[in-house]
């Protein structure tokens, strides 16, 4: 069975099907990407897919649980965790805070053991340290734990993000563009790490990229989305030499 | 990692001594015979003061969102802790005490609550304006309230006239008129309503302290610095701002019962909006999300004005100056680079690093 | 009978508090601050007048544009002073806060002037009283004069913002200051602008307010600001048909309130509406509702 089975998935924003019959069925394990022109509908999806706008039809299934239309929230404790096109950190909190609030969910403790400092608060904040560090290690991030999300370089931030999301304990992992601004040996770096978290992790990832080198090296199958519809899927390389396919990216 | 437990605990037992010390030495001023009338008058008030601004910080700075309707909640704290006071005055007072605060502080949380549901839906500016709101209205309605009570029960009306008491009945609430002697039904805890201030104060920091530093307060801090991340990641905003909101409002309702107890005469024209914008600026001038800062600000600014006194009709315009300037001080940016650039160059080149 | 003439007082208070939440929602559209000193503006404006005319012996139009000069300059010095500083702040409490200082520091130059009790009001603007249907509705001049000023300056308003450069700057400031700024908008300039057109009509608004409630203290401006603020929120803060349509629908709810309910009340009942409105639609009447992107 398939990790992530969507079907017939639609969005209509006033007049504008943004986007529209589209379906994606990725494995266990596997590396997905997700590609298109700008205005194609891709970050769309993924707003579909986390809960942030309802779908006006089609049927998002997460390893076999029908998700559709649910809240973000519940998507995300079902098992989807994201990161965004704009990065969205908890900008004045430490590095170490941000995994640690992604933890939330998984190590509890409540707000009266928090207050009165109950043994069971030091037990727990424990725990949710060395599991954060674990994480940060992962990102090469353990070193800045202190440093407030909001001063990190740019590189490290987005890092932060893939973090953060990992701390949720997902079955599938949401990135959008989260090469974009790097310069090449950042977007090599990312690619390891990327392909790191699959091993490491044994995660599903679904990502949204502009940068075809990053797709073409570490994705299996990709998607390509034009005016809110699929325009071709399947293996990349086969996908990313199909005539339609390049001719929607370069034009005529 | 360590590093940062260490420093954290470490600043939180910093506020707990800074609370203990001015303590003290007030005590030891006092007892030297060092304290003027009109500064012991003045102790109280400013853990009034502290408790609210403390309170209030963990809205503004921590959830991040601007109310301006703190004094309701102290409103509605003071005056169902008087109203107790009064009914239940066959109570020996200690015990009496306690239960007035912890009566305060519920049900300014249930006021919370009640509020906070409909009004946290609403962002930035227009939460600020329904919290005024609020206050306001709160005021407004205390303002035509006369509660008394025989051997009936409790009576509530509109009108004194209205309030059909039996013989010796006793009317606690009147109207704008408010409640009065409510200080002496405690002759033996009265004495000790500083220290009990300080206690509050502490007790206030506390919560404030360790639930920021909690599963629950780093909820609340995320839901603050971007709320479709925190939602991303599973955290229910709504329920974290709820709990800042409440908790805030509880806190405000102990300052409103430390408040109405200490008054011979509480009248609700005190809670209105400019008792909250007047917290609200403790709360900036201290540091928004800083709580040591929200303490030495009400200090400070609480007593400005009675340290003025000499200056007579020109304190209000001075505190107004001085508030001004501080703020642009504080905050403007150009402020902010010539006065790193100063610390640079008297630092040498340790300067840069910007405390949290 | 009863019924218009409470109708006919409501839309006049309204409008009083029109002019003034026109000054405010413009100044929030353009700033993205709560100016809590332009309450104050107002009294400023009705103490220049007062004294004009009462120890310059100034005619009462000269003493108007005095006043309305006096605001101006006021409220752009204000906003170059006390405000244009914090304009990067990191948080925009900051401003909010200074405003409270300029507010208090406006308040108390004028007891240290004026002293603390209530002047009385000159009569300034002179209109005869309108009778209607034998004698049984009142009009007074100065009730027609308060909405047919109020009608200009919302049509002059929305002639400006709408049809003029400066106008249509104003806009493009307050949908995106730095794309504006790159179109080559003089944005300090505009939000001057901005302020100075808000303290100009907050200065009318003091003189209207005190020819239909003839006392004057330091406070004066204090309440009305906060109400006419609760005006501008209630019809969509920013917008200059909301200002108008908040601010008499306010007016008309209090006069009604006091007259039907209980004078005590009336504030909460104003605010009490308020809340209702932002409940059912969380950016007031005329808001534009605006989702963040994802």
């Amino acid at each position: 069975m398939a990790m992530l089975e969507v079907n017939h998935l639609a969005i209509q924003f006033g007049g504008l099907r943004a986007v529209d019959g589209f379906n994606v069925s990725i494995e266990k394990g596997q590396l997905y990407g997700l590609i298109g022109p700008n205005g194609a509908g891709k970050t769309t999806i993924f707003n579909l897919l986390t809960g942030v706008y309802k779908p006006t039809e089609g049927i998002i299934k997460l390893d076999g649980q029908d998700i559709t239309g649910k809240s973000t929230i519940e998507i995300n404790k079902a098992g989807i965790a994201r990161t965004f096109q704009n990065i969205r950190l908890f900008k004045d909190m430490p590095v170490l805070d941000n995994v640690k609030v992604g933890l939330h969910n998984h190590h509890a403790y409540s707000t009266l053991t928090g207050i009165l400092r109950l043994p069971k608060y030091y037990k727990v904040e424990k725990e949710m340290n060395e599991k954060a560090m674990e994480i940060l290690k992962v990102f090469d991030l353990d070193k800045e734990a202190d440093t407030l999300a909001g001063n990190l370089p740019y590189g490290k931030q987005r890092k932060l993000e893939i973090a953060r999301a990992l701390a949720t304990n997902p079955k599938l992992l949401l990135l959008d563009e989260p090469a974009a601004g790097m310069n090449p040996n950042e977007t090599q770096e990312l690619m390891d790490t990327i392909r790191f978290v699959q091993k490491h992790f044994d995660m599903t990832t679904l990502l949204i990229e502009h940068d075809m080198k990053l797709v073409g090296g570490i994705c299996e199958e990709v998607t390509v989305l034009n005016f809110g519809q699929v325009l071709a899927q399947g293996e990349t390389q086969k996908v990313l030499k199909d005539p339609a396919v390049v001719t929607a990216y370069l034009g005529e | 990692m360590k590093k940062t437990m260490n420093k954290t605990t470490r600043n939180n037992l910093i506020n707990y001594g800074i609370v203990i010390a001015l303590f003290v030495i007030v005590q030891i001023l006092s007892g030297t015979g060092h304290l003027s009338r009109l500064l012991t008058g003045l102790l109280v008030p400013l853990c009034v003061y502290t408790i609210a601004a403390i309170s209030l910080n963990l809205v503004v700075g921590f959830s991040g969102e601007l109310s301006l309707g703190h004094a309701g909640f102290m409103c509605v704290g003071a005056y169902s802790s008087a109203l107790f006071s009064h009914i239940a005055s066959d109570i020996p007072q200690v015990p009496r005490f306690i239960l007035a605060i912890l009566i305060g502080a519920a049900v300014a949380a249930v006021f919370g609550v009640i509020i906070g549901i409909p009004v946290l839906r609403l962002r930035g500016d227009y939460l600020a304006i329904v919290t005024l709101a609020f206050g306001e209205i709160i005021k407004n309605l205390i303002n035509i309230l006369y509660i008394g009570f025989d051997e009936n029960g409790l009576h509530v009306a509109t009108s004194a006239a209205n309030l059909k008491l039996a013989a010796g009945g006793k009317q606690i609430l009147k109207g704008a008129l408010g409640i009065s002697g409510t200080g002496a039904l405690y002759k033996d805890v009265k004495h000790y309503f500083f220290p009990i201030g300080i206690l509050l104060v502490l007790l206030t920091l506390f919560i404030v302290q360790n639930l920021v530093n909690s599963r629950s307060g780093r909820a609340i801090m995320a839901t603050r610095d971007n709320r479709i991340a925190a939602e991303s990641v599973g955290i229910d905003i709504t329920k974290f701002k709820l709990l800042a909101f409440t908790i805030s409002a509880a806190l405000a309702g102990v300052a409103g019962v430390l408040y109405a107890h200490n008054l011979s005469m509480l009248k609700v024209s005190g809670f209105d909006y400019n008792m909250s914008i007047l917290i609200l600026v403790y709360v900036v001038l201290g540091g928004i999300g800083n709580l040591r800062g929200s303490m030495i600000a009400t200090i400070i600014l609480y007593a400005l004005p009675e340290l003025l006194r000499g200056f007579a009709n020109y304190r209000m315009l001075i505190y107004a100056i001085v508030l001004i300037v501080m703020m642009l001080f504080n905050w403007a940016p150009a402020a902010r680079n010539w006065r790193a650039r100063v610390m640079e160059k008297i630092r040498g080149t340790k300067g840069k690093k910007e405390a949290a | 009978m009863s019924f218009i003439s409470y109708l006919k007082d409501g839309i006049s208070l309204g409008s009083i508090y029109a002019i003034i939440a026109l000054g405010y929602t413009m100044v929030y559209g353009i700033a993205k601050m709560l100016n809590f000193a332009h309450g104050d503006v107002i009294m400023v404006g009705a103490f220049v007048i007062l004294t004009a005319v009462t120890k310059g012996g100034m005619s009462p139009v000269l003493a108007i544009v005095l006043s309305v000069i006096f605001c101006t300059v006021l409220g752009m010095v204000i906003e170059k002073v006390a405000y244009s500083p914090l304009r990067k702040a990191s948080s925009n409490l900051a401003v909010l806060i200074t405003a409270i200082g300029v507010s208090y520091l406006l308040q108390n130059l004028a007891l240290l002037i004026f002293g603390a009790d209530a002047k009385s009001f000159v009569t300034v603007i002179d209109v005869p009283t309108l009778s209607l249907f034998d004698g049984q509705l009142v009009i007074k001049g100065i009730t027609i004069v308060t909405i047919l000023t109020c009608i200009v300056i919302m049509v002059g308003l929305m002639f400006f913002v709408q049809k003029t450069k400066p106008g249509r700057a104003m806009q493009a400031v307050s949908e995106d200051r730095d794309a504006a700024q790159l179109m080559g908008v003089n944005v300090n300039a505009t939000i001057s602008m901005t302020f100075a057109i808000g303290s100009g009509l907050a200065a009318i608004a003091g003189l209207l307010l005190c020819q239909t409630y003839p006392t004057l203290t330091p406070y004066t401006g204090a309440m009305p600001g906060i109400k006419a603020f609760v005006a501008a929120v209630f019809g969509g803060i920013g917008s200059i048909p909301g200002a108008m349509v908040g601010g008499i629908l306010l007016g008309v709810i209090e006069i009604f309130g006091k007259a039907y309910i209980s004078s005590q009340v009336a504030d909460a009942i104003c605010f009490a509406v308020l809340i209702v409105v932002l409940l059912v639609k969380p950016t007031g009447l005329f808001g534009k509702n605006i989702q963040e992107k994802v």
